[in-house]
């Protein structure tokens, strides 16, 4: 399977440890991913400033990948759910007149056949080679799922469960890891609040590693590069301001992953990791 | 708790619900019964009372208009789609915050930190800049380099009309 690897605006500046491991995992896996130069912003923060410039935003990139006839994967949720409600909103024939029209001067159309796949949601379609290549990786690991992974639900049709979300456990679980449970598991990260009330967003990160703390997890484990600069990123500052020791070091999926199908450390990223985890790769005897 | 405040219904403009639902992402919001699922699940409200998507709309429908674009509580929703997913009215409240802020972008009511994306976003085509120093880096880590700068957005813009707000 080949995918056109889209990397949003964070991850390739913000959390490159991601898309290391990302990259690393798929290519064990045999996934081929393709880079196409003409991708930008998702559109996502565009979408609370004008309807009509966001869909235009977001579609642009469909027909980037479309006119290559390849499907998209994600690693940032919002870009995720940013590009797949767009899809949704283009499948409807007035909607896509117009925005097709905004993109004509662009030398550009979509016609609404890309599909949209988030990076986990396509690890959690190969569950079973995962399992079947993985040495088990014997942590205890907290999941976050984090908001657009899930939601809204009627753009992932079938996939997950918003109230009852499996697939990272599952898969947690499936390279002999232990899924952790803790309070309020479906949290959001803040992120999304940041620039608007910081005072707030970094109390509903904080709030979150005081549950996954509380649970006795080793790392958290997510899929958002957001979420993760909320987590790993600001986690010296929100300690300092709260005055507490939290300490857990936060894990991109792939990593995890990635740990479990034997890749060196190194090229998955982990020593940019923010949060140390070096005590979590001597328990694995690295 | 919130300070009680006397309305003074010569301030309502009942145009201002018919406003949002001419709005792609506000059509639900005369569907509300003010259960307020939305704000006793809302991960924001949990944390800060300055946000209460039930309040919001509420005062949307009673025609609050100046107050609910000129204050800053609508641009508190995290889109998180908690609500989303359990209004029993199918409200789709943050489309319908969306919605909201598209109206308050209209009317000269951005907020600063979302004009500050846009323009970002206008001007590189991406919300992060790519200098050589981050291609650098990549190249260092084995990934491949990103363009800098990506103009069609900007063009994008020009079409839309958006410059003329946040560039």
């Amino acid at each position: 399977m080949k995918y056109a690897l889209f990397l949003g605006c964070t991850v390739p500046v913000r959390t490159m440890a991601y898309e290391l491991s990302t990259r690393k995992v798929m290519g064990t896996l045999g996934i081929e991913v393709v880079d196409l130069k003409d991708f930008g912003c998702c559109g996502f923060p565009l979408e609370s400033v004008d309807h009509d410039t966001y869909l235009a935003v977001a579609a642009r990139n469909l027909a980037v990948a479309e006119s290559e006839g390849l499907p998209v994967m994600t690693m940032c949720s919002a870009c995720n759910g940013s590009l797949l409600k767009a899809n949704l909103a283009m499948q409807d024939e007035e909607t896509r007149e117009k925005i097709n029209a905004t993109l004509k001067p662009l030398g550009k159309e979509y016609n609404g056949t890309t599909p949209v796949k988030h990076a986990a949601r396509v690890l959690y379609e190969h569950m079973d080679e995962i399992k079947e290549m993985a040495d088990p990786v014997k942590l205890n690991i907290a999941a976050h799922y984090g908001c657009h992974y899930t939601k809204p639900s009627e753009i992932y049709e079938d996939f997950e469960d918003p109230e009852v979300p499996y697939s990272l456990e599952e898969l947690i679980a499936a390279v002999g890891a232990t899924p952790v449970q803790y309070e309020n598991k479906k949290q959001c990260c803040g992120g999304a609040v940041l620039g608007i009330d910081e005072a707030v967003s970094l109390e509903m990160t904080r709030q979150k590693l005081d549950h996954i703390q509380k649970a006795g997890a080793d790392a958290m484990v997510l899929v958002c590069p957001f979420c993760d600069i909320m987590y790993d990123v600001n986690q010296r500052r929100i300690e300092k301001q709260a005055g507490e020791q939290y300490g857990v070091p936060v894990l991109f999926l792939p990593q995890l992953i990635g740990l479990a199908l034997g890749l060196p450390p190194d090229e998955l990223g982990l020593r940019l990791n923010r949060v140390s985890v070096r005590k979590l790769l001597k328990e694995l005897g690295e | 708790m919130q300070k009680k405040e006397i309305i003074n219904m010569d301030e309502l403009d009942p145009r201002f619900k018919y406003q949002i639902t001419a709005q792609p992402g506000g059509e639900h919001i005369m569907k509300c019964v003010q259960c307020a699922t939305c704000s006793s699940g809302c991960p924001v409200a949990f944390v800060s009372e300055k946000f209460n998507p039930r309040r919001i709309i509420r005062m949307a429908i009673l025609g609050l208009k100046d107050k609910v674009l000129k204050e800053d509580f609508v641009w508190y929703c995290a889109a998180c789609y908690t609500c989303s997913e359990r209004c029993p009215q199918d409200v789709r409240i943050p489309d319908l915050m969306s919605a909201i802020r598209n109206i308050a972008v209209k009317e000269g009511c951005i907020h600063p930190a979302y004009k500050e994306q846009g323009r970002l976003i206008g001007e590189m085509g991406r919300l992060y800049e790519v200098t050589d120093f981050e291609n650098e880096r990549r190249e260092k880590l084995g990934l491949p380099k990103v363009k800098e700068k990506n103009e069609e957005i900007k063009k994008i813009y020009s079409k839309t009309g958006i410059d003329k707000v946040i560039l």
